[in-house]
């Protein structure tokens, strides 16, 4: 705050460095890339890491800005995806892709948007933890509609049913949407990595935004303080649903890049289920809570994890859980936060050597 | 507070250690673990075969190139790729199809190999998740794959397609029974894609009079189950018969079938068609034998292994009629030495999918020796060949005799019938 003219505040050079540090990595990766450096197993993850770390860095703002948990975070993914894929397959032929996919992001994220609205307006009211129960409950919800939802398109129209495909009674050159569990297929593969960078950015570029808004410090001050931030004549309910919302529509986003990344894209509890909720969960807390950057590191090393321990076979399973209490430890244990700042100090290279000086 | 902390990080660390030694270990010297596939080898007679395979089984791109190099013959080494679920629900499928691919590339090589090739599996995991799947096909790639045999599950399979397209890397998909997984010229499939399954029961029923009021029980969350049935129930306006009950359940309530037994009951149904997996047709017929519902049973090949569930009255299942491309007691030559080897390696009995995965590794020899595939050949031109030869083989094997192929990847063969009786699968 002390700034002067002429030199960036403290937050702001922290987040250029968050931006520095994903722009840079693009850069090397394609450099790796064009020198033929990289493994095709790395090449296919590429977009993963950018769903990944779009959707962490998206509950991040629920769970360390706002203060509450979402468990239900797949699910957002999930309606994001499936719209935008709907759009997409249907627009196949009669759309250029750049074109389509623009289009099909904005409608991946008003999706997710509307319907992360909708679940905050009665839940976000209350105090505890409502939010997680009924995100948990939502998720859920959202992957078993979609597993018995059919909806097809022929020349009279949509038609749609949630019985069987029989029941759409569509013409013959019909073309099939979503066909209950089997899900969209034939989605075209407009995602790459120069997109999921850029989306990335964007992501970040309106997070990191939020937060030092005006609107963001209201929802860090609920956080902190609701009765405090109520007597200052902060509209609880109202800064709650900005940021679950904006929340909620940045997974869309990351769902629209996961269904444009594989041609086939199913509802299953492994991809959009409860656990792959935990998983973005578990992405935010080893990053950091409130800690951006830390979300987005951790997204990928998580990401990469299972993948790069392949060669161990079954093992990289095991292997992946104890690497996980590691860094669990290393990241909130007090012995081991006491630890490396004593580290830090030693090497002098401690940040936070000034605040405490 | 320190020390504490330090010793602590030892300790992870050492684990952690450990843990990778033992893994790679384990990966060079093929001694242990069966789940990737390295105890099957330790029966294999010729030496420098045993390593080959060895190489095969083993995870680690690195060890398994020099093995390859050390034992490759005067024709080098074909590369194929496996990809299936080895972890999570659907394991029991991708081992069992593993399983078997890696019998029929251990007796090819015992055999002399490919063209004088030797043969090198190299499956790999993807816990029956699409991404999983491309991660997994990446992984191949980098090892050096030219042909894949994958994947084992249908969206699976779908993902792993359009990849193998735009790289041109012939595709056989042993159980990839969606109709999407060959939609591509590079892929075929050894199965019966679920319409054809459906449809083929439909008719069957029909031909044979066996009903005249039917009802269905499906899962309609199951790619493969509500495929069946939507071909089923377009092919039964043809027929003599018709649906008078639908149930459907999902994969979240698969234990209580009682509501859509009583419908199809109310319904005066005479026959049940069941497109399902045979773990929920076990509890069906107990179901429907305790609340007095006589009534024929029809499946199709999920419920090959019905016979096999644990807790579950082998009498119960008399009379049930399943259409299967393999039943593990039929008494041809074949399948007898199949299901022997399989039973002595593996210590269980193979179903369809382990039969599938072998058909698979066989298909590919027969195609590879029609089109004369070399080791040094790059893999768009072993695309192109075996894109050719796939529709000009006759393979005959465990799922079926005579199989041919068209250019739409569809195998042509006739689905086998078969009723329990007495406690075995007898051919109608």
């Amino acid at each position: 705050m002390k700034a002067k003219a002429g030199k960036l505040s403290k937050t702001t050079k922290n987040d250029l460095i968050t931006y520095g540090m994903v722009i840079l990595t693009y850069i090397v990766v394609q450099i790796l890339v064009s020198s033929g450096h990289v493994s095709s197993l790395i090449q296919g993850l590429l977009v993963p890491f950018c769903t990944y770390v779009i959707v962490a860095i998206a509950l991040n703002l629920t769970v360390g800005i706002l203060g509450e948990l979402s468990l239900g975070h797949a699910g957002f993914m999930c309606v994001g995806a499936f719209a935008s894929a709907v759009f997409s397959l249907a627009f196949k032929n009669t759309m250029p892709g750049g074109l389509r996919f623009f289009l099909a992001l904005l409608i991946g994220a008003a999706a997710a948007a509307a319907v992360g609205f909708l679940v905050g307006i009665p839940v976000l009211r209350l105090r505890g933890d409502y939010l997680a129960i009924v995100t948990l409950a939502f998720g859920e919800i959202i992957k078993n509609i979609i597993n018995a939802l059919y909806l097809g398109v022929d020349s009279k129209g949509l038609h749609f049913t949630m019985k069987d495909a029989l029941s759409l009674n569509m013409e013959e050159d019909g073309l099939m949407l979503i066909k209950g569990a089997q899900g969209v297929t034939g989605t075209p593969n407009d995602s790459n990595f120069t997109i999921g960078v850029v989306l990335i950015l964007v992501t970040l570029f309106i997070v990191l935004n939020f937060i030092h808004s005006r609107t963001g410090r209201a929802v860090m001050s609920i956080r902190d303080n609701r009765i405090a931030a109520e007597s200052v004549g902060i509209n609880v309910t109202k800064y709650k649903l900005i940021a679950f919302t904006v929340s909620a529509s940045l997974a869309g986003v990351a769902g629209v890049l996961y269904a444009h990344n594989l041609s086939t894209l199913n509802a299953l509890p492994k991809n959009f289920g409860y656990n792959m909720s935990i998983l973005i969960l578990v992405f935010v807390v080893l990053g950091g809570i409130g800690n951006i950057r830390g979300s987005i590191i951790a997204a990928v090393l998580l990401t990469l994890l299972p993948e790069v321990l392949r060669g161990l076979s079954d093992y990289r399973m095991l292997i992946y859980a104890v690497v996980l209490i590691v860094m669990m430890i290393f990241n909130w244990s007090p012995n081991a936060v006491f630890f490396r700042k004593r580290l830090k100090q030693r090497l002098g290279i401690g940040g936070r050597k000034k605040e405490e000086a | 507070m320190k020390k504490k902390m330090l010793s602590l990080v030892l300790a992870g660390a050492m684990t952690a250690v450990l843990m990778t030694g033992c893994g790679s270990g384990n990966g060079s010297a093929d001694s242990g673990s069966t789940a990737d596939g390295a105890a099957t080898e330790t029966e294999t007679t010729e030496a420098g075969e045993t390593e080959a395979a060895d190489g095969a089984a083993d995870t680690e791109n690195a060890e398994s190139a020099d093995d390859a190099q050390a034992a490759g013959g005067e024709g080098g080494t074909l590369k194929i790729g496996g990809i299936g679920p080895l972890t999570g629900s659907a394991a029991v499928y991708g081992i069992a199809t593993m399983n078997g691919s890696q019998i029929a590339v251990d007796e090819i090589n015992a055999a002399g190999g490919i063209n004088g090739m030797t043969v090198e599996l190299n499956f790999q995991d993807d816990e029956c998740d699409a991404e999983k799947s491309v991660n997994a096909y990446n992984t191949l790639k980098d090892w050096g794959v030219q042909v894949i045999d994958g994947c084992v599950t249908s969206a699976c399979s779908i993902a792993v397609a359009d990849k193998t397209a735009q790289d041109n890397i012939f595709q056989l998909t042993p159980s990839g029974s969606a109709v999407d997984c060959v939609a591509n010229p590079n892929s075929f499939r050894v199965c019966f894609s679920d319409p054809n399954q459906g449809a083929a029961s439909a008719q069957y029923i029909g031909e044979h009079s066996l009903a005249t009021k039917v009802a269905v029980i499906y899962d309609s969350s199951d790619v493969y189950s509500s495929g069946i049935y939507e071909k089923f129930a377009g092919e039964a306006a043809n027929q003599s018969f018709e649906i008078v009950a639908t149930g459907a359940f999902t994969a979240d309530n698969k234990t209580d079938f009682s509501v859509q037994l009583q419908q199809a009951k109310d319904a005066g149904a005479d026959l049940v068609f069941l497109p399902i997996y045979y773990n929920e047709a076990a509890l069906i017929l107990t179901q429907a034998s305790s609340m007095g519902f006589d009534v024929k049973f029809f499946g199709c090949d999920g419920l090959d292994g019905i016979l096999g569930v644990e807790n579950f009255d082998a009498t119960l299942a008399e009379g049930v009629m399943l259409l299967t491309p393999f039943a593990a007691d039929a008494t041809d030559d074949l399948t007898v030495s199949f299901v022997t080897t399989y039973n002595e390696k593996f210590g269980e009995t193979p179903n369809q999918f382990a039969a599938d995965g072998y058909d698979a590794i066989y298909t590919i020899k027969a195609a590879a020796e029609k089109a004369n595939i070399t080791a040094d050949m790059s893999n768009e031109d072993i695309c192109n060949a075996l894109q050719t030869a796939m529709t000009e083989i006759t393979v005959d094997g465990l799922t079926g005799a005579g199989i041919t192929w068209d250019a739409s990847g569809e195998p042509t063969k006739d689905p086998k019938a078969v009723v329990i009786k007495d406690g075995v699968y007898t051919a109608m």
